[in-house]
């Protein structure tokens, strides 16, 4: 594979889970057939982006042309730095979470699985492919797709409350795309006249800086995948869903879509210095803090321990929206990397509420008591993760809220500061109790777990592996850090 | 030889064929031969497009009578790209009718039907290709006259009520033109329509001219459905059989839509139309009429009357372009003129292939059929994705393009009416799309239905494939728009 060219690499890595789709819905019948296509295709794709990445560090810039839409606007790739952080993230915990998925949809016996592998396949190939964008066309074009691949994964249950939610998943995504994302593209195309990416932005001198605030706008609040309040519903809509999706799409592909979309605008069409000079981002930060704050302040009212983990998703998801407002070069770069550090850690937290769905049949935090003690390993990887999530050395997330802070000490914006302090408390109190009941409370009731054991092995061993990486990120965080400070600095 | 004889052959072909149709026994012979037929005629409108799709313009002259007293064909561009749209999707929509007809339509009428069929398509490709004004207006009747008696056809009884609803409006819409044509003669002395754009520029300030203007925008806003003189479409499109509505759908409109730019760009130009209020009532009515028939389209029970209101509105979207009358404007309705026959076409053909199985078009009807009928599901799913304009399929370049005229001409309103529009498209293709895949309560109710047979699939996803490709490769949809806007709006940048 070394000697491949880089792009037949990209044709491949964006190829294979479409090719895998396809035999998944041929093997239909044969279950243990399709399972080993998922995992053979995830282990390829999991490779390439590696094999990519080691690419990108050398300095290469691996590109893709494919064909002209509309004279001037292109479908191509072209894997920068930070394309490249946001699909070795993708790529490997697909890997791992397909191994979590086969243990949880077996162990949950749910139905339509075929269906289930097909849309994941499609659905992860459209996220690398937005992250392999080279222009804000292409971007837009696997955005889109990517909002209708997790349609079925969202409704996968077919009952009321997954119509429901799919309603709400789908019209929030695809009406702030089409409203005010699609908006924001053609007005940037008929300024600009172009709509590729390039360092340092392509708005500078063609927009008036007065118009630069409203368009920035448009593009936060149209790239609803970020879910800046007040769009952010549709996350916890998305609950409905198997928790494998939860897990790998809701805090990891879709989500981190969403802030990478804004992190590439913000770079690559803005340009940091364009933002900052006509403070284009000046009001829109408080709905960025205000949506970390508030998202924590729900997220401790909700008992049901999905639709606590969604809530802070949404607040973690506007650390790196704000982040990316401060648009200074520390914020941005620990913006960058919070894409990474918050998906290892909170895909390990969806892990263990999987893994106790599975096992003990509990969704609800309040009837958690007392688990721990049956469930040792998969309460002691939810602690760990929760550190992470909180910022805790020695663990991942660490860094990037190190960097976040700097960002904000740098810019001195010291309300801001407050802001990342306050809601790292708001973490505390809404994710160490449940690790914390479940080891040292009594049982509620006459309930006794003496009958429940952990989880399968498969979800044992996905969640073991994105904890170790968890505590390995605190100690190597480099592939991450240079990724994230070679796109900032644009060499 | 015959290359320079194109331009009347695609009309005068299919014009022969009708009776011969007609007098051919009932069966698969008449159905063989109009196929075959449209086939040819679909291979020499490639082959005219072709030709003048450089920015030639292609004169030809009706048994040798020099215009401006013989008549002339007079093809450019847009014609010419017209002229594609209607031969392409009759090509599709024949091979469907096999098996759609036979279920819809009694055997003895089939015959008939064939041969009404090919007289409308000849008044479609006629309109199309003709520089006379006048020869238009017999055209226009041979393909309203036979639109009237295919829509009578339908298996319900309603579609007699409709039929005769259509011919009442789409005969004060004729007379109008023809009153309109009449008073143009009346002031110019020709029919001619290159003719007349030369003579009219001195008449401007005549009453007679205005009022010549009038009738024939309303007559013509009458057959294209223009909010708020839409009322027959809706029933039409509802009863027609499943082929018609397909044909109907994706051509007829289309046509009108064209004449309204032949008449205001060729022969008054648009300096004509900015000194009177047509092109703000224009906009006025595409604005309320794409809002309010979106609206309507998410509360219909039937799911081809869903589809016959969308087309209200995408009507709207089409004039809104012709309304700015900028390039940009203009190569957007060219533009999605194309598109949304493709969009239209390959819904109402799933949709017919689901009456087909089914024997209903009521949503109701329809829970959990998706599963039963995956590929025309699937076909359903990727129209309505062009419908919403999603980018990836040809309903996004429409977009696009009109979102950019609107911006170009600094109007926000107009500007938020597409996307709002594009958001209800979201509601209304979604209510059909879930109902389609979730199963229903009802375990039984579907037991037995297969997918559609592979005639009514094939040209279904020929369409389907169209909407993707001309959303990814846009050099024939709009290169060509942009040569006939060069033709249509001459002198502007």
């Amino acid at each position: 594979m070394m000697d491949m060219s880089s792009q037949n690499m990209i044709i491949l890595t964006l190829l294979l889970p479409l090719i895998a789709a396809v035999l998944i819905i041929l093997t239909d019948k044969r279950p243990n057939l399709r399972e080993a296509i998922t995992l053979i295709t995830a282990g390829s794709v999991a490779a390439l982006v590696i094999n990519l990445f080691l690419r990108v560090k050398a300095g290469e810039v691996p590109t893709l042309d494919l064909f002209e839409v509309i004279p001037g606007i292109r479908v191509s790739f072209s894997i920068e730095p930070l394309g490249m952080l946001f699909a070795l993230v993708a790529g490997t915990l697909w890997l791992i979470t397909s191994i979590y998925a086969i243990g949880y949809m077996r162990g949950h016996k749910e139905k339509n699985q075929t269906r289930f592998y097909a849309a994941f396949a499609v659905a992860i190939s459209s996220a690398l492919a937005a992250a392999f964008s080279d222009n804000m066309f292409t971007l837009f074009l696997c955005y889109e797709i990517l909002t209708l691949s997790t349609y079925p994964l969202v409704t996968h249950s077919g009952t009321e409350e997954a119509r429901r939610s799919g309603r709400i998943y789908l019209g929030i995504l695809l009406g702030t795309s089409i409203g005010f994302q699609l908006l924001a593209i053609l007005i940037t195309w008929s300024v600009a006249g172009t709509l590729d990416f390039k360092h340092g932005g392509i708005l500078a001198g063609k927009l008036d800086p007065a118009y630069a605030g409203m368009l920035y706008a448009l593009f936060i609040f149209g790239i609803g995948k970020a879910a800046v309040m007040p769009f952010h519903k549709w996350l916890p809509a998305a609950m409905v869903a198997p928790t494998p999706v939860s897990a790998l799409l809701h805090a990891v592909a879709v989500v981190k879509a969403g802030v990478f979309t804004i992190l590439k605008v913000t770079i690559y069409i803005f340009g940091t210095d364009f933002i900052l000079s006509a403070g284009a981002s000046d009001w829109l930060i408080w709905f960025a803090a205000t949506t970390v704050l508030l998202a924590s302040l729900i997220a401790m009212t909700k008992d049901n321990l999905k639709a606590r983990l969604a809530y802070s998703t949404v607040s973690q998801l506007s650390y790196i929206v704000l982040g990316a407002l401060i648009a200074t070069e520390m914020s941005l770069i620990g913006a960058s990397m919070h894409i990474a550090m918050h998906a290892f850690a909170k895909i390990t937290l969806f892990f263990a509420a999987g893994a106790i769905l599975v096992a003990a049949h509990k969704t609800d935090i309040s009837q958690m008591h007392g688990l721990g003690r049956a469930m040792p390993f998969t309460f002691a990887a939810f602690t760990i993760a929760s550190l992470s999530i909180i910022g805790l050395p020695p663990l991942g997330g660490m860094w990037s809220k190190w960097y976040l802070a700097l960002g904000t000490v740098h810019a001195e914006q010291w309300l801001l500061l407050a802001v990342f302090m306050i809601s790292s408390l708001l973490n505390i109190f809404y994710l160490l109790p449940i690790a914390i009941r479940a080891f040292f409370n009594r049982p509620s009731g006459d309930e006794s777990y003496t009958e429940v054991r952990e989880a399968p092995w498969p979800i044992l061993l996905a969640m073991g592996i994105t904890t170790l990486m968890c505590i390995t990120l605190f100690i190597y965080p480099d592939p991450f850090y240079d990724l994230a400070s070679m796109a900032v600095k644009g060499h | 030889m015959i290359e320079a004889h194109l331009s009347l052959l695609i009309v005068v072909v299919p014009l022969l064929t009708a009776p011969i149709v007609a007098i051919l026994p009932n069966g698969r012979l008449p159905w063989t031969v109009s196929t075959l037929v449209s086939f040819a005629v679909f291979a020499m409108a490639c082959l005219q497009l072709i030709n003048v799709g450089t920015g030639n313009v292609i004169s030809y002259e009706l048994g040798g009578w020099a215009p401006p007293w013989g008549i002339e064909y007079r093809i450019d561009a847009a014609n010419a790209l017209v002229a594609l749209i209607v031969a392409g999707i009759a090509a599709v929509t024949l091979p469907y009718a096999l098996h759609s007809v036979e279920k819809e339509i009694p055997l003895k009428q089939q015959s008939l039907f064939y041969s009404a069929f090919m007289l409308c398509f000849t008044g479609l490709l006629g309109i199309t290709q003709t520089g006379d004004i006048f020869n238009l207006f017999v055209f226009l009747e041979i393909s309203s006259l036979s639109t009237y008696a295919l829509i009578s056809l339908g298996r319900k009884r309603q579609a007699l009520t409709a039929a005769y609803q259509y011919l009442i409006m789409g005969t004060i819409g004729a007379t109008f033109f023809l009153i309109g044509v009449g008073l143009l003669y009346a002031m110019t002395g020709t029919l001619n329509m290159a003719d007349l754009s030369a003579r009219l520029p001195a008449l401007v300030e005549q009453r007679t001219t205005q009022t010549a203007f009038a009738f024939i925008m309303v007559g013509f806003a009458l057959k294209l459905a223009l909010f708020p003189l839409h009322l027959w479409l809706p029933n039409a499109y509802t009863y027609a059989p499943s082929v018609i509505t397909v044909f109907l759908a994706a051509t007829a409109t289309k046509v009108a839509v064209y004449v309204m730019l032949r008449v205001i760009f060729t022969v008054f130009g648009f300096s004509f139309i900015e000194e009177t209020p047509t092109d703000e009532i224009f906009l006025l009515m595409c604005t309320i009429g794409i809002l309010m028939m979106s609206v309507y389209a998410i509360y219909q029970q039937d799911s081809k009357r869903l589809l016959a209101y969308s087309s209200v509105a995408q009507i709207g979207y089409m004039m809104l372009g012709l309304g700015f009358g900028s390039v940009l404007g203009v190569t957007a309705t060219l533009v999605h003129l194309f598109n949304h026959a493709l969009m239209k076409g390959a819904l109402f053909m799933a949709i017919g292939a689901i009456v087909y199985r089914i024997g209903s078009s009521r949503i109701d009807n329809m829970a959990g059929l998706g599963k039963h009928m995956p590929w025309t599901f699937a076909a359903i799913v990727i129209g309505g994705l062009s419908l919403i304009g999603v980018p990836g399929t040809a309903g996004f370049i429409s977009k696009w393009y009109l979102v950019l005229a609107a911006i170009e001409q600094q109007n926000w309103l107009i500007v938020a009416v597409i996307l709002i529009g594009s958001l209800l498209a979201v509601v209304y293709v979604w209510k059909l799309i879930e109902t389609l895949y979730f199963s229903s309560a009802d375990k039984h109710a579907h037991a037995g239905v297969k997918e559609a047979p592979l005639l009514l699939l094939i040209p279904t996803w020929i369409l389907v494939l169209a909407n993707i490709y001309f959303g990814l490769d846009t050099e024939l949809t709009v290169g060509t728009a942009e040569q006939a806007v060069k033709l249509l709006l001459p002198g502007v940048q």
